[in-house]
């Protein structure tokens, strides 16, 4: 049982991950007899993107091996969603500095959970979570009864587009191409890959690893920073809570579209497919009308289930 | 400080330091639990409602959710997988069957509960002894007995214990379905004080039980783990919380305090450590 595994489409675990977002889909239309099967791929499209972000970020954290992850991204994306709406005021003109605020809100709290793994010698697990307890703190006193408006130009952007595509699923498509040449064809990627492979081997090979570690953790707030922005804009407004469902979309995302957990591998075009599949899922159960409680065990269920299936056998020795 | 007052402070405690030692249970084998925190809103949910109205199926409901816990630990082991992302799913389901049991905050617990949780000892509060007896229990059998050894040893050189013949898989079950009975306690200890639940009422417990075992000198890996230190963990954080409300520190800064509280501890034991490095 010998095949060429770049013939082998179905050894790719991607693959995997569009078929079940074509699964669900297909069960939803058949429930509404066909009605808004277009509609429905077009939302899809567009809060996928929000996933994909926030799993990107994700992705080269996790993929820095055992232990790594980036619980502040839920806060980190509230913050930055209340300080763009703050900065850009409602304006047009300052469409730029509110991004731009935003983006270094991002950069900020990814300096912050590096110094604190660094100086402190503390899993990540643990300073990106009491990290994040801080963010929340401070989301909450920066962000009291914020109500701004995002900028009528910004609110067109974020949900424009071209023949039932958005243009930011557009933009972030390209964008997920040029991760993938990061991430693959670079120094700065090809080192994340072989931190999380081995990273005594890294470093005795000469990457500098406290450097790559501060990038990625840097590059993971930047990213919830642009994703916080583009959400208020999306939703019309921002809210602390706005970030919280990309804890879990982020982790998930990056599990179904196939990229190890334990590090050291990562899978790009998955995460497209992980994301279409959960918002898909999410789509299904509300045609299907079911309640929270229920949409809430679905999908924990599902993430159990994806990781359980991805997970190997443990190997005796 | 008054009987009452002490009391008051330290009741929140209790289901606090319960929640902690089932933490600690799972972080001696170097996992992490991130769903304890809605499993006690589970609990309290269903203490709530079905513990009151029909005792048996609220009994029954509860031994499965200690089951469930164990499964979740033999999963774990078995595919080999991160506790966090496994643990990260339970998070949500336990959420979605709170919301599920009780949509709106309300139910009632049963009189035998409420009455337990407001007991009222003469001279020493009553929480001060639970705490006591629990520290003392937890410490005596995982740190005491030779089993207990076995199942740190299974978090700090999980080979050995391997290869001297004893089952991982057994240890990693018993670990869990050890934290889900502390977790059943917590969930009742806290419906008993509050006398409603709601389907959120534990979700701060998942930070809190892990700053309590890392207060309380717990490390998170390697099995090495102080049941006595997590109780008096757990308190502090609890007294913290009262003491960040009697100076008046804006509710906004609240739960951004417990992470700066968590902050500080851990910078403290780096110093320690390096300067106990230098010294040797």
């Amino acid at each position: 049982m010998k095949f060429d595994w770049r013939f082998n489409v179905f050894g790719k675990p991607w693959i995997w991950s569009y078929l079940g977002a074509f699964l669900v889909w297909l069960a939803a239309i058949l429930f509404t007899h066909g009605y808004g099967a277009g509609g429905m791929l077009t939302a899809a499209l567009a809060l996928a993107v929000f996933s994909v972000i926030a799993g990107v970020a994700q992705m080269f954290v996790i993929t820095l091996g055992p232990g790594n992850v980036d619980l502040s991204l839920p806060a980190n994306i509230g913050l930055a969603s209340a300080v763009a709406m703050k900065m850009m005021n409602g304006s047009d003109s300052l469409i730029a500095v509110g991004f731009l605020a935003a983006l270094a809100s991002g950069v900020c709290i990814g300096i912050f959970n590096y110094l604190l793994i660094w100086l402190l010698r503390i899993p990540p697990i643990i300073s990106t979570l009491s990290a994040s307890f801080i963010i929340q703190s401070a989301g909450i006193s920066y962000g009291r009864g914020l109500q701004i408006k995002p900028p009528p130009g910004y609110a067109e952007f974020t949900s424009a587009q071209i023949a039932g595509i958005p243009f930011l699923a557009i933009g972030t498509a390209i964008f997920t191409i040029g991760i993938g040449v990061i991430l693959h064809r670079t120094i700065y990627g090809r080192s994340v890959l072989a931190i999380g492979q081995n990273t005594r081997a890294a470093w005795l090979a000469g990457v500098s690893v406290e450097r790559v570690r501060l990038g990625t953790y840097v590059l993971s707030g930047a990213l919830g920073g642009i994703c916080g922005s583009l959400l208020a804009g999306y939703f019309r407004g921002s809210s602390l809570e706005i970030g919280d469902e990309y804890l879990l979309a982020s982790i998930a995302v990056v599990v179904i579209g196939g990229t190890s957990v334990s590090g050291g591998k990562a899978n790009v075009p998955g995460l497209w497919g992980g994301a279409l599949f959960l918002v898909l899922l999410l789509t299904m159960l509300n045609t299907f009308g079911v309640s929270a409680g229920v949409r809430f065990l679905v999908t924990g269920l599902v993430i159990i289930g994806v990781i359980v299936a991805a997970g190997g056998p443990r190997s005796v020795r | 400080m008054s009987y009452l007052g002490l009391n008051l402070m330290l009741n929140l405690g209790l289901p606090t330091a319960l929640a902690t030692v089932a933490q600690m249970f799972v972080i001696t084998v170097n996992d992490l639990d991130l769903s304890i925190g809605t499993f006690v809103s589970f609990v309290g949910c269903v203490a709530a409602t079905w513990l009151r109205d029909a005792p048996l199926l609220g009994y029954a409901v509860l031994i499965g959710g200690v089951a469930v816990y164990a499964l979740t630990g033999a999963v774990i082991y078995l595919r080999n997988i991160p506790s966090i992302v496994v643990t990260l799913g339970m998070l949500f389901v336990w959420q979605g069957l709170a919301i599920l049991v009780l949509p709106k905050p309300g139910g009632k617990p049963p009189g035998w509960l409420h009455d337990l949780m407001n007991f009222h000892m003469p001279y020493v509060p009553f929480p001060i002894v639970a705490a006591i007896a629990l520290a003392a229990l937890v410490h005596i059998g995982l740190m005491r007995t030779s089993y207990g050894a076995i199942l740190r040893g299974s978090g700090g050189n999980p080979s050995a214990i391997g290869r001297a013949g004893w089952s991982l898989l057994k240890t990693k079950v018993v670990m869990f379905a050890l934290a889900g009975v502390f977790g059943v306690f917590s969930g009742l200890a806290l419906v008993g004080l509050t006398t409603s639940a709601d389907a959120n009422i534990g979700k701060g417990y998942t930070l809190l039980s892990i700053a309590g075992v890392i207060l309380g000198g717990g490390e998170f890996v390697g099995g090495r783990v102080s049941p006595i230190g997590a109780v008096i963990g757990a308190l502090t954080l609890t007294l913290a919380g009262s003491l960040l409300n009697f100076m008046r520190i804006s509710p906004d800064w609240q739960v951004g305090a417990q992470g700066g509280i968590l902050i500080i501890v851990l910078a403290a034991r780096a110093m320690i450590d390096q300067t106990g490095r230098r010294t040797v």
